[in-house]
């Protein structure tokens, strides 16, 4: 990929002989939002903090804007910008002063008002830091890591502790920052955060990449099939049913079930039977798979693996 | 911005940090001054070493001051920022760690200078202490190496300090007993030679027998207390090396 941003090849890193992470390859494009999923535990922050060049790593290759990030100078962080997941401002300053001191460290910053309004602090800039709400303090974190105009963003779980209202609002946040042509590499452990946000998704599990896609591909892949339910109706009785639809499904003390990977002559099937015989389909319902059920899938899977080693 | 002007802005939000923060004025800036009003009020009609009580005490609080900007502040502060994350941050911008270092020990060095100023003035106002003059540039050298080594020493701390937690327990238990065995709190004359024996093995006693020979009316030539200096300024350059060798941004997980 020819702007590619972040280039990650057999990426490998262990602590005390626990292999945190096994083997991962990523590849992020310039202007990409790049949601990295998983749950605590996974490897998610010891990947992140590889790419940002706070801890070295065992094997692989790893290119952040054509740097590697172990061997990264000053000028490399000219244009990266971190919003690290635990990091308290200092009490003592207004969120004008903060975003003033981080920009006296770059050569070319952003202007300092205007990106304490584009984090929308505009009307508390100048009241101490320590009186801000959790959902301001955050994005005063960003404002910071904004301030040096960076290229590549890395927004470690900006939203975690959020309560719902401030993570809509943070959502949209990050979702303006593609206007202004940045590429955020954003770890989350939220499933429903990856697909408001991300152009692209890998989900990280025990160590490993176990999908990668948009989030449209992910929930909606080759390999996910659509849930047809509904109740039997009164008086009808499982061999009743059409021979396609019972020759696949579940029924469970009348609770029928089936999976298919195209659900629409089933469906045709069963609402023609229902016609014939003037009967309804109670509770009927047809879903295909949220990248949360993709990802509760593929992050058990590997955690059931693991436990029967 | 260029490698001066940027320790110079690091510099300025240290120091604007600083003044605003309450705990820090009383511990780094009053707490000095109160203990300087005690100790010479009390001791006002006694001969001390051979000097009068608050002409005793000007240079025994002038270094309780210098090392409790340096050291302490240092010591207190670093690990309480490093565990905030914050030392990380800054570790991820392109602001290079020697002018990040060179800011604090910039901020240390002026609130030493003021506390000198405050307790040379508040020593000759109240007390009649004499300002030194044939000693003068003795006591800024001697000023310069103590700001030196005791800021070398408060990084040294602050990297084998493990939690923000542990900070402060570790610091005072460091340096309040060397206060009471190097001469700071009572009088030299008052400790037995076997415990003063045992503070020359650390840097405090050194800095307090080269700042009393600046204040000493008794000193006859220009004050330079070589021998002082140059333990004082070994001392600074182990905390160096100790503090570039353990030295930790991250907080510990």
């Amino acid at each position: 990929m020819a702007d590619s941003v972040i280039s990650v090849k057999g990426l490998r890193k262990s602590y005390d002989g626990f292999e945190a992470v096994r083997g991962i390859d990523l590849e992020v494009g310039a202007g990409e939002i790049f949601a990295f999923l998983g749950p605590n535990g996974a490897g998610k922050t010891t990947t992140v903090e590889i790419l940002e060049g706070y801890r070295p790593r065992n094997g692989g290759e790893v290119t952040v804007l054509g740097t590697d990030p172990e061997s990264a100078d000053r000028d490399w962080h000219q244009r990266v910008g971190f919003v690290l997941q635990e990091c308290r401002l200092v009490p003592e300053l207004t969120p004008r002063e903060a975003v003033e001191q981080y920009a006296g460290y770059y050569a070319a910053p952003r202007d300092v008002d205007q990106t304490v309004k584009l984090v929308g602090l505009a009307d508390k800039a100048d009241v101490r830091t320590s009186k801000l709400s959790g959902g301001q303090q955050r994005r005063l974190d960003v404002a910071l890591a904004l301030i040096g105009d960076p290229e590549l963003l890395f927004l470690d779980e900006p939203t975690t502790g959020f309560d719902p209202s401030a993570r809509r609002q943070a959502w949209d946040f990050i979702g303006g920052l593609r206007d202004l042509g940045k590429t955020v590499f954003l770890t989350t452990h939220y499933m429903d955060e990856a697909q408001a946000l991300a152009d692209r998704v890998a989900i990280i599990s025990a160590g490993r990449i176990v999908a990668t896609g948009s989030p449209e591909e992910l929930g909606g892949g080759r390999d996910a099939r659509t849930e047809i339910r509904f109740r039997l109706p009164e008086g009808a009785h499982a061999p009743d049913l059409p021979f396609a639809v019972r020759t696949s499904a579940r029924i469970d003390a009348g609770a029928v079930s089936l999976t298919a990977d195209d659900p629409v002559p089933l469906l045709r099937e069963l609402t023609n039977w229902a016609a014939e015989r003037g009967v309804g389909l109670p509770g009927l319902q047809v879903s295909r798979p949220s990248l949360e059920d993709v990802y509760l899938e593929l992050t058990e899977q590997v955690d059931g693996a693991e436990g029967s080693r | 911005m260029t490698g001066a002007a940027v320790v110079l802005h690091q510099f300025r939000f240290d120091q604007k940090v600083f003044w605003r923060n309450r705990v820090s004025i009383f511990f780094t800036a009053a707490l000095p001054l109160i203990f300087l009003l005690m100790l010479a009020s009390v001791t006002q009609d006694d001969q001390l070493s051979g000097v009068k009580g608050p002409t005793y005490f000007v240079p025994a609080i002038i270094v309780l001051a210098v090392i409790s900007a340096t050291t302490v502040k240092l010591a207190t502060n670093l690990p309480a920022e490093r565990e905030a994350g914050q030392l990380k941050r800054v570790r991820g911008t392109p602001l290079p760690p020697a002018a990040f270092v060179a800011g604090r020990v910039g901020n240390s060095l002026v609130i030493s200078v003021i506390m000198v100023a405050l307790v040379s003035v508040i020593g000759a106002l109240v007390y009649g202490v004499t300002i030194p003059t044939h000693t003068m540039p003795a006591m800024l050298v001697t000023l310069a190496v103590g700001a030196f080594s005791f800021s070398c020493l408060g990084f040294a701390l602050a990297a084998v300090i493990p939690t923000a937690e542990a900070a402060p327990a570790v610091t005072n238990a460091t340096v309040l007993p060397l206060y009471f065995l190097s001469g700071v709190f009572i009088p030299q004359n008052e400790i037995p030679d076997g415990v003063l024996n045992v503070a020359d093995a650390f840097p405090i006693r050194h800095f307090f027998e080269a700042m009393f020979t600046v204040w000493d009316p008794n000193t006859t030539g220009s004050g330079f207390e070589l021998g002082h200096l140059a333990i004082m300024a070994a001392w600074g350059v182990f905390g160096l090396v100790i503090a570039v060798r353990f030295f930790r941004w991250e907080p510990r997980r």
